[in-house]
């Protein structure tokens, strides 16, 4: 095979596992959007505070540390413990549990039957307040995340493939991880709402609201549950990130990279999610591989909302988003 | 005799515990009892001090002008308002405040004017929504799939099909909701309600918009209902006819009031009904 074709692949391979990253941001979107009319833009800034907090419970940080020394002249900063990444991570998944009540409860059920745009204003003051609220508690420095997740070149991946083509494939152990977990997430998350109550529950609360109330189903109860899951994928993306590339603001950013995701997908589809993000992940890396070099490179930045945009001007409902037909 | 004094009546005679109709039909004791509500939307008075009764199986009618608060007092019972004056009282006790959805856990279903069906799902899935409220297993009994958790779904299951074949909907099981013409969607909408196995069914305009033969279809369903399950139901409806035909007892709205109670023979020769659809001048 000529080399071309084999570098050609190597980067599809590593398209599909970045798509479906994305894919999991995108997911995240969705069933808030799905479940409540709410494009929470704080879904970024979610996935930097879990990120941040499993962080500071793993190294035992006393929380709000600077706030409670400026104020009682005390010298405290950590607790004195090490835990290992699954205890952290349950502990925080717990924490976001927290958070999605207070938010349905201190936000967003005060605000039911509010127009679109209103709740979108809401979601940026909620990620701006998040924001400050982890630079609050576990301070603003750049954090290193290990959770304990396999780093570095896959060599079986490397010498196989040299073996059979004469070139190795560069896949990264945390990339290959990365897919499996997403990928059993997603699709864990796909089960839920198809066969259980509680899925079936939330699907018909994203159908028509009225309608729920009238066969039982308790909205709010709902909405804390999707913004647990939520909260929940945001921690596995911040996890993921968190671990490649440490944990700082930047993070935050990834969630603008669902956003073409959704424009491809539709913001109603889960199906269309992880379509998305495979294309615009897989679209975006061979896109940089062919024609990057003719153009400066650098095309990562710009190629996935160029794409969605296009794709707006043909099919504004995206891939899979539901098609509005109304009967006159 | 003033509308008090009948109400009064009315409620003494309450106290038996029921006859049996013509049709052989056995109507109970009262199982819900408005007492003078009072609703308003800021200055609007929707409801105006109205009482009345729903008796343990019987199917009762409120009827009345557009606009006469008929589909406000059915909000009231099923809890999407709140009026401002008046109790509500079910199965002997007094309702405190409830939301919506805990209406519907007391066993109270309900349809809608403009029908409220879940458009993305199934035929089934909609009337699967109906017993969200009988299925305890919890997510991780649900998970793995087995014992407890089957044996649920498997027998709401089989009590959905029940419903199903009942209203005549097997053809559709499987489609998309909101690929349905109209009068199947009302149908449909029956059935989901039907399955959470109400104590009270309340039907806002079941036969609005039907041609004659699916008035005749729906009007079936209702008897059978009321006949097979039992079910109490109160409905509103416009056309006289139907409600004439279905119903045990009749309530009369106008703007808001009261102006009639009782068989649809008396309501029928009540001077005030008389007025209210002919249109003589209020003074």
């Amino acid at each position: 095979m000529p080399d071309q074709l084999l570098y050609a692949m190597e980067v599809l391979l590593n398209g599909l596992m970045a798509g479906v990253l994305y894919a999991l941001v995108a997911l995240g979107f969705v069933l808030i959007y799905k479940a409540s009319g709410i494009f929470n833009y704080a879904q970024g800034v979610m996935a930097l505070f879990a990120a941040m907090t499993l962080v500071g419970i793993m190294e035992g940080q006393v929380p709000f540390a600077h706030l409670i020394n400026a104020a009682f002249g005390t010298d405290l900063h950590v607790f004195g413990w090490q835990l290992s990444g699954l205890i952290g991570i349950l502990l925080t998944a717990v924490v976001m549990v927290v958070m999605a009540w207070a938010v349905n409860h201190l936000i967003f059920r005060h605000l039911v039957n509010q127009e679109p745009i209103i709740l979108f204003m809401a979601t940026i003051g909620l990620a701006y307040f998040m924001e400050g609220l982890g630079d609050l508690m576990w301070g603003a420095d750049i954090k290193k995340l290990d959770v304990g997740l396999p780093q570095g070149i896959n060599g079986w991946i490397d010498t196989t493939t040299f073996d059979a083509f004469g070139y190795g494939f560069f896949i990264d152990n945390l990339d290959i991880w990365a897919t499996v977990i997403a990928a059993i997430l997603v699709i864990a998350l796909m089960i839920f709402s198809q066969y259980s109550k509680q899925g079936r529950a939330l699907r018909a609360v994203a159908d028509d609201h009225q309608a729920a109330l009238s066969v039982g189903i308790s909205l709010n109860f709902i909405w804390v549950l999707v913004w647990s899951i939520a909260g929940f994928v945001a921690l596995v993306a911040g996890i993921m990130w968190g671990t490649k590339s440490g944990v700082q603001f930047s993070l935050s950013l990834i969630a603008l990279k669902a956003l073409p995701v959704l424009m491809l997908g539709g913001f109603t589809s889960i199906p269309g999610a992880i379509v998305g993000g495979l294309i615009i992940g897989v679209g975006e890396k061979l896109f940089e591989f062919a024609i990057g070099p003719m153009v400066g490179g650098a095309t990562e930045n710009w190629f996935a909302y160029v794409l969605a945009l296009v794709f707006l001007v043909f099919r504004p409902q995206g891939l899979f988003g539901e098609r509005l037909i109304e009967r006159v | 005799m003033s509308l008090a004094e009948q109400y009064v009546m009315d409620t003494e005679m309450d106290r038996s515990e029921g006859h049996i109709t013509e049709d052989g039909r056995k109507i109970g004791a009262v199982m819900m009892e408005m007492r003078n509500i009072t609703l308003k939307f800021g200055g609007v008075v929707a409801i105006k001090d109205i009482s009345f009764d729903i008796r343990q199986g019987e199917i009762r009618a409120i009827i009345g002008p557009n606009g006469a608060g008929k589909s406000s007092m059915l909000n009231v019972i099923s809890g999407f308002y709140h009026p401002q004056e008046g109790e509500v009282w079910y199965n002997g006790s007094r309702r405190a405040p409830m939301r919506p959805y805990q209406v519907a856990r007391q066993g109270i279903a309900r349809t809608f004017q403009n029908i409220a069906l879940f458009e993305g799902m199934t035929v089934l899935d909609n009337v699967m929504t109906g017993r969200l409220n009988f299925m305890k297993t919890n997510l991780f009994q649900q998970a793995f799939w087995r014992g407890k958790a089957e044996r649920e779904e498997v027998h709401n299951r089989e009590f959905v099909e029940k419903i199903i074949d009942f209203l005549e909907i097997q053809a559709i099981r499987k489609t998309p909701v909101s690929r349905l013409p109209y009068g199947l969607k009302k149908r449909v909408e029956l059935a989901r309600a039907l399955a959470a196995e109400p104590h009270l069914l309340l039907l806002d305009e079941p036969m609005a918009g039907m041609n004659v033969e699916e008035k005749e279809d729906m009007s079936r369903f209702i008897l059978n209902a009321n006949d097979e399950f039992g079910t109490t139901i109160a409905l509103i409806e416009h056309d006289m006819g139907v409600v004439m035909d279905l119903s045990d007892r009749v309530v009369v709205m106008d703007y808001g009031k009261k102006i009639g109670d009782g068989t649809p023979d008396e309501v029928r020769n009540n001077q005030a009904v008389i007025d209210a659809y002919l249109g003589v001048a209020h003074d």
